[in-house]
């Protein structure tokens, strides 16, 4: 399968890769949301860090990922689309948009699925521990 | 090496044809196109003799008798026509029955056998698929467990196509005639490779294929043993009655020539070319195993055909990683990299744990193979493989000391 010039090119320079600490530390500070969908069974991992200031805006994005390429420029891309939105307008991001930015073909939309989901995962996680309310269904209706 | 297209090391998938070999097949395209079933021509006895010529050169490869050598279009066709073939000439019921017979197999063989074995079950034929063991060797002692008074058919291949592994063939063979069931394997990825003779191993149908020893693609060969014990057949493909009724269809004398050259080429090369690949295959293990922690050879470490070897490197996805070499054509037993994003089911039948089978590659070498290759494959998989596990949440992991297994994964 060919990839587009653009998946190439988050694969050989990934944007905000890492993490804001290991996952003990992560875990204690209040304004990092972790999340990390996917299982190393199904062949993907990936793994979102937002630090989120009290106003509820993303000030930095890192992601980790073990996935096809798609599935790491889908994550590159997220962290870069999250970067200074709050998390509201972060939440309203779907999957399509990534699926489109990256020409992925119809057998790697689940990559792209995986980057919402982690974004929506990281969220909550940071909701939880700042005692805001959370969405139930973190899997809302995605066009796979 | 070549800028424009990527170095090969994929030659368990197919094989480049050998100049040699198209040179031989040219003129059957050209001058001499006839039909090697026309009697009363030129034509047709220039065809027959090309055809004859390519049975000597197929036999001798395997120490059987030119006789006993039936022409198809590959290993797939072949193994179908052992297989079913065998099974319906031995049935012990009739069709629409069931306990027509017991058929052993095992998981981890090649699509055209198991797909085949799945057909006569819903046949009414009982098939046992083994678990191969997590070297990925079937013994003679996980054959002879399962044989049954009912068992008509033994099909264990030779060498695996994904881990180069080697069954206990010569023994199970033997087995099979003390017991007198036919066995079959599926010699694919060990004839033309490593010395073969049907007497001495005991077998009674043997499948082979032209484009895995370099010869043309679409042409291959089964061997069906006419004495001690004489195996009967039941046909596939009827027709004009080609090729003693076992195979109908005019015969594809220009492959069927390429594929008896390349046979003979396989013959008087495997010993110097085996010596040689063996050399390049310890070293790319070695050299990787020195490079980069946490990789692990599948299969078998000593019983493995020279030529073939398949390598998990640990919390690296095997899709990204061929992204990372795009300049090395290899293969992976990823889920990403399969249209039914299912991982290996080879190295899932071995017990290999599920992050590692997406973490494997397969990487098979060639006669064209050299020295530099190697060392460019080693370097550039070291490298991409710690681009790759700079961004790898679980070599993160790994590293903090967590047990991936024990993680509660949060799937969808
Ligand atoms: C072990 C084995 N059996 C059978 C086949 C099928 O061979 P062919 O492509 O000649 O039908 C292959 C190759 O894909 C193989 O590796
Ligand atoms: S992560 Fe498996 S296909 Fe993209």
């Amino acid at each position: 399968m060919a990839y587009s010039d653009k998946v190439i090119e988050h694969y050989q320079n990934p944007h905000n890769v890492g993490s804001f600490g290991s996952s003990k530390e992560v875990q204690a500070r209040k304004d990092i949301g972790v999340g990390i969908v996917g299982a190393p069974e199904c062949g993907d991992v990936m793994q979102l860090h937002i630090q989120v200031s009290d106003a509820g805006v993303i000030q930095d994005a890192k992601f980790k990922c073990f996935g096809c390429g798609s599935a790491i420029a889908s994550s590159s891309l997220a962290t870069e689309w999250i970067k200074g939105k709050t998390v509201d307008q972060a939440l309203a991001i779907k999957n399509t948009e990534i699926v489109e930015e990256l020409s992925l073909p119809p057998v790697k939309i689940h990559c792209s699925v995986l980057a919402e989901d982690s974004i929506r995962a990281a969220i909550e996680d940071w909701k939880k521990k700042n005692g805001h309310a959370t969405a139930v269904d973190t899997h809302a209706a995605h066009a796979r | 090496m070549n800028k424009t297209r990527p170095l090969y090391l994929d030659n368990a998938a197919t094989t480049r044809c050998d100049p040699r070999v198209v040179e031989v097949m040219l003129p059957y395209l050209t001058e001499a196109y006839g039909n090697s079933g026309s009697r009363n021509h030129a034509f047709g006895w220039e065809a027959e003799e090309a055809v004859e010529k390519a049975r000597d050169q197929a036999a001798a490869l395997i120490g059987a008798n030119a006789k006993e050598i039936i022409f198809t279009s590959g290993a797939t066709e072949s193994n179908n026509l052992a297989i079913k073939g065998a099974a319906h000439m031995y049935a012990k019921a009739p069709e629409g029955q069931t306990g027509r017979g017991h058929i052993i197999t095992a998981l981890h063989e090649h699509k055209a056998v198991l797909d085949p074995c799945k057909r006569l079950q819903k046949e009414g034929f009982d098939v046992t698929y083994l678990q191969p063991p997590a070297d990925g060797v079937i013994t003679v002692d996980m054959v002879a467990k399962e044989i049954r008074p009912d068992t008509i058919l033994v099909s264990i291949m030779w060498a695996n196509n994904e881990i180069g592994t080697i069954n206990e063939v010569p023994a199970i063979g033997k087995l099979c005639h003390d017991k007198e069931i036919i066995f079959h394997s599926d010699g694919t990825q060990w004839v033309g490779k490593m010395p073969t003779d049907v007497e001495r191993d005991n077998i009674d149908l043997l499948s082979w294929s032209g484009h895995k020893m370099y010869g043309p693609k679409g042409v291959g060969a089964l061997y069906v043993r006419r004495r001690k014990p004489r195996v009967r057949l039941e046909a596939i493909v009827d027709g004009g009655g080609q090729e003693r009724g076992m195979r109908s269809g005019t015969l594809n004398i220009s492959g069927i020539a390429g594929f008896g050259k390349a046979c003979e080429l396989c013959q008087h090369e495997m010993q110097s070319e085996g010596e040689r690949l063996l050399k390049f295959r310890n070293r790319l293990e070695t050299e990787l195993a020195k490079a980069i922690e946490v990789t692990q050879v599948n299969g078998n470490a000593s019983k493995r055909v020279p030529n073939i070897t398949n390598i998990s490197f640990g919390f690296v996805e095997g899709e990204s990683l061929l992204m990372g070499i795009k300049d090395i054509a290899c293969s992976s037993g990823s889920a990403c990299t399969s249209a039914s994003l299912e991982p290996s089911y080879v190295l899932k039948s071995l017990g290999v744990g599920d992050e590692l089978a997406h973490s494997s590659l397969r990487l098979s070498m060639s006669r064209w193979t050299t020295d530099k290759e190697i060392d460019y494959t080693i370097a550039s998989i070291t490298k991409a493989v710690l681009h790759l596990r700079k961004m790898s949440p679980l070599y993160d992991l790994y590293k903090e000391g967590v047990d991936i297994s024990k993680i509660q994964w949060q799937t969808h």
